[in-house]
């Protein structure tokens, strides 16, 4: 106790201030730390969770960069990246900016984008694969067939699977992101706005000239955050292809659900690990990017 | 009044001194399984008839979704928390056995010639050395399902007994509308249900086959048998027509909504048919090949001992395992969960080899095969590419079971390395 007595008041309060700190230090170090070195660490052995682990030193990575199957999953993964990222900000970006203009039940049409987001990502993709099914059951089918066009196979194609896959997962993302372009677009002062008008500008000009550049912390952000969530998609491809996960030869497979089955249908945690700490480097890479870009304001 | 207090104040002591010496006095084991209505309702009632024959030993149950159970048990049995008797797919045993998570069971008790000699032959795959590991209580084979009111529409009197006649009623079956696209199939297909052990036990061997050599550890169907049996499994969508893969999703929701003709599936299928309102069904065994050969895949769930099992609590395990081995337990499963009793001499009485419903399946066993799987899932996305790269991309049989059996080759090697 004395030991705390003698300590200067600066002092003391560095220790107030560890002592607080340690809790999330702490939920750090077990919760997020110590899985994660432990998931490299198994990334060098074979375990099958049940017998002992043995060392495999880089067996597991030498196995991923021959196999066939990562590539195809690797190529896939950043399919959803390229194609989702910018198709949902687009999106986003234009209902955002006419939504903003909109006075007419601008409430309830904003309640109407963002509900899908609030929606279990599990219950919508079981709708929208009943959507995408053949005759005689399948939505969008049935209403080709009503107009006596041949039906399109959505899932059950390499070529067309993996959009199928991505359009719910757009559609679903679309709401929160129009929420923080709305933001985004709120916080640009209007005197800006009032300049340009004052000074006869086009509507165009204000666009590119003061809205876009202006809106730039908004779009890293929404592009970051969107560049995770499709590098991570798994909910909406695992429960659309459930009896085939991934789809056919493996179109609509991405990284994670490649992980999911190595580890807990294959029951190689060692392989699967590997798996992800290749994800796990990827998304490092991703927000390293993100952080050089948000200093660079 | 006396006499009464006396006998309490007894049970009272005893109740206090079972209390105390609750190890020595009543032993409680635990038993896992995986959550299935019927599975569970079943086990209820033979653990109650198993306490009633033993009242020193209480059995707990456990049971998770299925969708977990594997991980749970696999993360249970090494930590020493799970289960002293464990319900494990056939399939599982050798990863079980070689983390030595599981004992065999005692020979004494369980003598493997009288195994041999009682249970039907798929069994077999459960012995190791001199002991069995692990035994079922119930089996599973697989039959056709026909819907008898399309069969009535469609003026088929009776269900196909070989191949050549399974194409021409599924012909009859089938249902276009004006677009060109099926409505109503005649038999349903899909790799991804049952079909791919269809494919692999019966298809293969009707066409003169043998889908694997060196027991089951070399793929062997990569051959002329095996290119007829895929030309005929595929030719029933692509040059018959009577079928689509994944028409309406799933082959079984097909079948459930009245919109396929046919259907094969495994007993355990019986139990959710039986709950579908209008549709009425009826089942018989699988078709013979072009010569005549029967054949039919068996698969099923077992009981096993685990090594937490020690002392009193082991020889409690082995009475229980001994019970639910028993005729008596399995006719409860029949009755309660509609599976197969492990024992011909349980399956093959008048009254279940000749019962409309389980009678096929229980036939079937008589000349069933077992796949041995190292994985699965693995093993059966061979098979569902295999379909997959002739239907979408239009590969030839000769070439997609090429690569089929190549893949499912190096499952095989990465395993049993």
């Amino acid at each position: 106790m004395t030991l705390y007595r003698d300590l200067t008041i600066r002092q003391k309060h560095i220790v107030w201030a560890w002592a607080f700190l340690a809790i999330p230090a702490l939920f750090y170090g077990i919760i997020r730390f110590y899985p994660t070195g432990t998931a490299v660490l198994i990334s060098f052995q074979n375990w099958n969770l049940l017998g002992s682990r043995t060392w495999a030193g880089l067996e597991n990575y030498r196995e991923l960069w021959n196999d066939p199957v990562f590539w195809k999953v690797f190529r896939n993964t950043f399919a959803y990246l390229l194609i989702g990222t910018p198709v949902s900000l687009v999106l986003s970006f234009i209902i955002a900016y006419h939504l903003d203009k909109l006075r007419f039940m601008h409430g309830f049409i904003r309640m109407l984008y963002f509900l899908p987001f609030m929606t279990s990502a599990v219950a919508m993709a079981w709708v929208w694969r009943w959507f995408y099914q053949g005759v005689p059951i399948g939505l969008f089918n049935n209403i080709l067939a009503s107009f006596g066009i041949a039906q399109i196979e959505f899932l059950n194609s390499t070529t067309n699977a993996l959009p199928a896959v991505l359009a719910p997962a757009v559609w679903a993302g679309l709401g929160f992101q129009v929420i923080i372009f709305m933001a985004g677009l709120r916080a640009i002062p209007t005197s800006y706005y009032e300049a340009a008008r004052i000074d006869g500008v086009g509507w165009w000009t204000i666009l590119t000239q003061i809205t876009l550049p202006l809106l730039k912390p908004t779009m890293v952000f929404i592009v970051v955050f969107s560049s995770i969530g499709f590098l991570r998609i798994f909910d909406h491809v695992f429960n659309m292809t459930t009896n085939n996960p991934g789809g056919p030869l493996n179109a609509t497979k991405p990284l994670v659900l490649m992980i999911y089955d190595t580890a807990f249908n294959g029951f190689n945690m060692g392989y699967a690990a590997a798996q992800t700490v290749v994800l796990f480097t990827i998304l490092l890479i991703v927000s390293l990017i993100q952080l050089r870009l948000l200093r660079s304001e | 009044m006396k006499y009464r207090l006396k006998s309490l104040a007894i049970a009272g002591l005893t109740s206090v001194a079972t209390l105390l010496s609750s190890a020595v006095q009543a032993v409680e084991i635990e038993y896992w399984q995986y959550f299935f209505d019927a599975r569970v309702e079943a086990m209820e009632q033979l653990i109650e008839g198993f306490e009633a024959e033993n009242p020193d030993i209480t059995v707990k149950m456990t049971h998770f979704p299925y969708a977990d159970y594997r991980t749970k048990v696999a993360a249970a049995i090494p930590a020493g928390e799970g289960p002293d008797v464990v319900q494990l797919f056939y399939g599982w045993l050798n990863d079980y056995v070689e983390a030595e998570l599981i004992q065999p069971l005692p020979a004494d008790v369980f003598p493997p010639a009288k195994i041999e000699e009682d249970f039907f032959p798929m069994v077999g795959a459960m012995r190791e050395g001199d002991n069995y590991w692990a035994l079922p209580t119930a089996v599973r084979s697989l039959a056709l399902f026909y819907n008898t009111r399309l069969f009535d529409e469609a003026g088929v009197d009776a269900p196909p007994t070989n191949l050549d006649e399974l194409v021409e009623v599924a012909k009859k079956l089938t249902k276009v509308d004006g677009a060109g696209n099926l409505t109503q199939v005649g038999i349903t297909a899909g790799m991804t249900a049952q079909d791919h052990h269809w494919f692999r036990e019966v298809l293969v061997r009707q066409m003169g086959g043998d889908p694997y050599t060196d027991d089951y550890r070399t793929v062997n169907y990569n051959d002329e048998a095996g290119q007829k049996a895929l030309d005929f499994y595929v030719g029933l969508a692509k040059q018959h027509k009577v079928t689509a893969f994944g028409f309406m999703d799933e082959p079984q929701a097909a079948f459930k909504a009245g919109r396929a003709g046919m259907h094969i599936d495994g007993s355990f299928r019986i139990g959710s048919l039986n709950g579908v309102r209008g549709l009425k069904w009826g089942v018989t065994e699988l078709p013979a090949g072009p010569d005549g050969t029967r054949s039919n895949y068996s698969s099923y769930w077992v009981n096993a001992i685990t090594t937490k099992a020690e002392g009193e609590r082991y020889d409690a395990a082995v009475k229980f395992m001994q019970y639910v081995t028993s005729d008596e337990a399995m006719q409860i499963w029949l009755d309660v969960v509609g599976e197969l009793p492990a024992k011909p001499s349980v399956g093959m009485t008048d009254a279940n080899a000749n019962n409309e419903v389980f009678g096929p399946f229980i036939r079937g066993l008589a000349y069933a095969n077992t796949t041995k799987f190292a994985n699965e899932s693995a093993q059966r996305q061979a098979m569902v590419d295999m379909v997959s790269r002739m239907d979408i991309e239009g590969q030839s049989a000769a070439d997609s079971i090429a690569a089929a059996a190549a893949e499912e080759q190096k499952v095989l090697d990465d395993y049993y390395k």
